[in-house]
């Protein structure tokens, strides 16, 4: 049942150009910079070849694409979650899932896993880019996972807040903004009170992009794991708890 | 009534804020009814099925499908449930198949049977030939008929229908009562509508909701019968009738002008019917209408809807 609806909800996305011009787009943009990246490590290579211990390739190319890559992925992850339930709220479609024999939970799991398949099927197309460097070198294979891991992860952490913000809503496009908002402000909470070490504790745990940090320098921590999975967890119950609120409130 | 119960309200509140939309209505549907939904706008049609239908959380009462509790096991009571809400809940971007093979699933039905089952449901609504074409790109009417396959695909016990016909030509319209009355005879059918004649021509049970409560309740073969006011006859003529020959008549009380040949003639015991039209005949008048005076489903409601007290005939 869970997949009926995200098959349905991965359906609707591609059968809107949205869908096809983010990917387009996400991947023009990365391409250049993997290219730039890569022109770069070319530049640095004969110095490189006589240092000890020095950053490979994969540190070079790989590691700093997907850190750009989360960050954009954040700015275009509203625009893909902003209809999930919105537009169903919108449209009255709503109306059909719940009248039929499906529990709250499934809905908001099919809803989340059709946004993850997406955003799981940008990261393929971008991991294709340093893969495709096996041609002429070799890579950190466990950095690279550890790094698209950290990124696939982060990516399931943007679907749930999305869908969450959008089963607030009936408009899109708040959803959307909300949505933004809430993400740059997960992003950026540790620049502040990085001065005092009390507090830049407290808001470096809650920072997406500090666990984030850790996946790309070739660390899996199950703290950072943890993290992204309570996220996750988070926002799909509140989901869940929101919807089931709806049907009391009309 | 010993056909099957299939629905059983009881005691249903809903409140919106502090604004009660719907006050304690309690009745039953039986398997081979159909039952008629009437009431102004506002007056609580729409949120009592959608309560029946689940997307509603009543505030009290209870709600059995098939003797299954609606709140208690969900799925389970939702399963006989198909309900078409007010707007068809149709995705605009699918094809008609698309769309129904995924209702199919998600009522859970087997995959061999979904494509039987979209198959009949579009069969059953004239869909045919529509079937590869997009929602979004079909009328109104179209997109309503979509609406309606999608509530009878799984063969439902209880099929919820709020509004069916709005939006459909007459052609449309006639064609999804048929079907309606078709379906009664296997299904038990709620079916809400501000058309009047729809509910005479459809339903076997009238029910009229005002301001949130039930206030008539009838078969519809009782309610025919309450429609004759009793000793009224309406009688037309080509023309003019000379009204003191007829009250010279037995049993005739009084005649009134009722328009241009018309004449309401009031009677006392069985109905003089025989001998006003012999007499017409034998004036010469030319008889045009002879009939029982009935009030009209329409002026029962009114009646009932426009009183400032609720009627006291509240429903059992």
């Amino acid at each position: 049942m869970i997949f009926s609806i995200a098959a349905r909800e991965l359906r609707g996305l591609f059968l809107s150009p949205l869908a096809w011009a983010l990917l387009a787009v996400i991947q023009l943009i990365m391409a250049y910079l993997f290219l730039s990246q890569l022109d770069t490590f070319l530049l640095l290579q004969p110095r490189l070849a006589g240092m000890e211990g020095a950053p490979g390739v994969t540190d070079i190319v790989a590691a700093p694409m997907l850190q750009t890559a989360g960050f954009l992925l954040l700015l275009i992850a509203p625009a893909v979650t902003m209809r999930v339930f919105s537009d169903e709220r919108r449209t009255g479609t709503l109306s059909l899932l719940l009248s039929a024999p499906v529990s709250m939970t499934e809905i908001v799991l099919g809803k989340f896993l059709g946004v993850l398949l997406f955003f799981l099927l940008l990261l393929a197309m971008l991991a294709a880019m340093p893969l495709s460097l096996y041609t002429g070198t070799t890579l950190d294979a466990g950095k690279l996972a550890a790094g698209l891991l950290g990124l696939a992860l982060l990516l399931a952490a943007f679907a749930a807040v999305g869908v969450f913000m959008s089963s607030l809503t009936e408009q899109p496009v708040v959803a959307a903004i909300s949505t933004f908002g809430l993400l740059i402000l997960l992003w950026i909470i540790d620049w502040s009170g990085s001065g005092r070490e009390e507090m830049s504790g407290l808001f470096r745990y809650l920072s997406l992009q500090a666990h984030l940090e850790s996946f790309l320098k070739g660390l899996f921590s199950s703290a950072d794991l943890a993290y992204y999975l309570i996220l996750v967890a988070t926002f799909l119950i509140l989901s869940i708890r929101r919807l089931d609120n709806q049907r009391l409130t009309g | 009534m010993d056909s099957k119960i299939l629905i059983s309200v009881e005691h249903l509140y809903r409140y919106y804020g502090h604004h009660c939309a719907v006050q304690d209505v309690s009745f039953q549907l039986a398997q081979g009814e159909v039952l008629g939904f009437l009431g102004p706008n506002g007056a609580g049609k729409s949120s009592t099925m959608r309560m029946i239908a689940g997307t509603l959380a009543p505030s009290a009462g209870r709600i059995l499908v098939n003797g299954t509790d609606l709140l208690d096991r969900p799925r389970l009571a939702k399963s006989d449930i198909g309900y078409l809400p007010e707007q068809p809940p149709v995705y605009r971007e699918l094809t008609v198949d698309e769309y129904l093979h995924y209702c199919a699933r998600l009522h859970r039905l087997a995959r061999g049977r979904r494509s039987q089952a979209v198959e009949r449901a579009k069969q059953r609504c004239g869909l045919g030939d529509v079937g590869r074409r997009l929602i979004g790109n079909l009328s109104k009417g179209y997109q309503q008929r979509v609406g309606i396959a999608q509530a009878i695909l799984h063969s439902p016990a209880v099929v919820i229908l709020d509004e069916p016909t709005v939006g459909l030509d007459p052609i449309q319209i006639r064609d999804i009562r048929a079907l309606i009355r078709e379906l009664g005879e296997s299904h038990g059918i709620i079916l809400s509508t501000h058309i009047l004649p729809e509910v005479q021509a459809t339903c076997t049970r009238v029910q009229i909701i005002n301001q949130g409560r039930l206030v008539f309740s009838e078969s519809m073969t009782n309610l025919q019968q309450r429609l004759v006011t009793g000793n009224v006859l309406l009688l037309e003529t080509r023309e003019a009738a000379d009204s003191d020959s007829l009250r010279a008549l037995p049993g005739i009380h009084s005649v009134e002008a009722a328009g241009p040949n018309r004449l309401r003639l009031i009677f006392e015991g069985d109905s003089p019917a025989d001998s006003v039209a012999a007499l017409v005949g034998e004036k010469g008048w030319g008889l045009v209408e002879l009939a029982l005076d009935r009030r009209s489903l329409e002026q029962v409601f009114v009646d009932l809807t426009c009183s400032e007290n609720p009627a006291d005939e509240e429903a059992a």
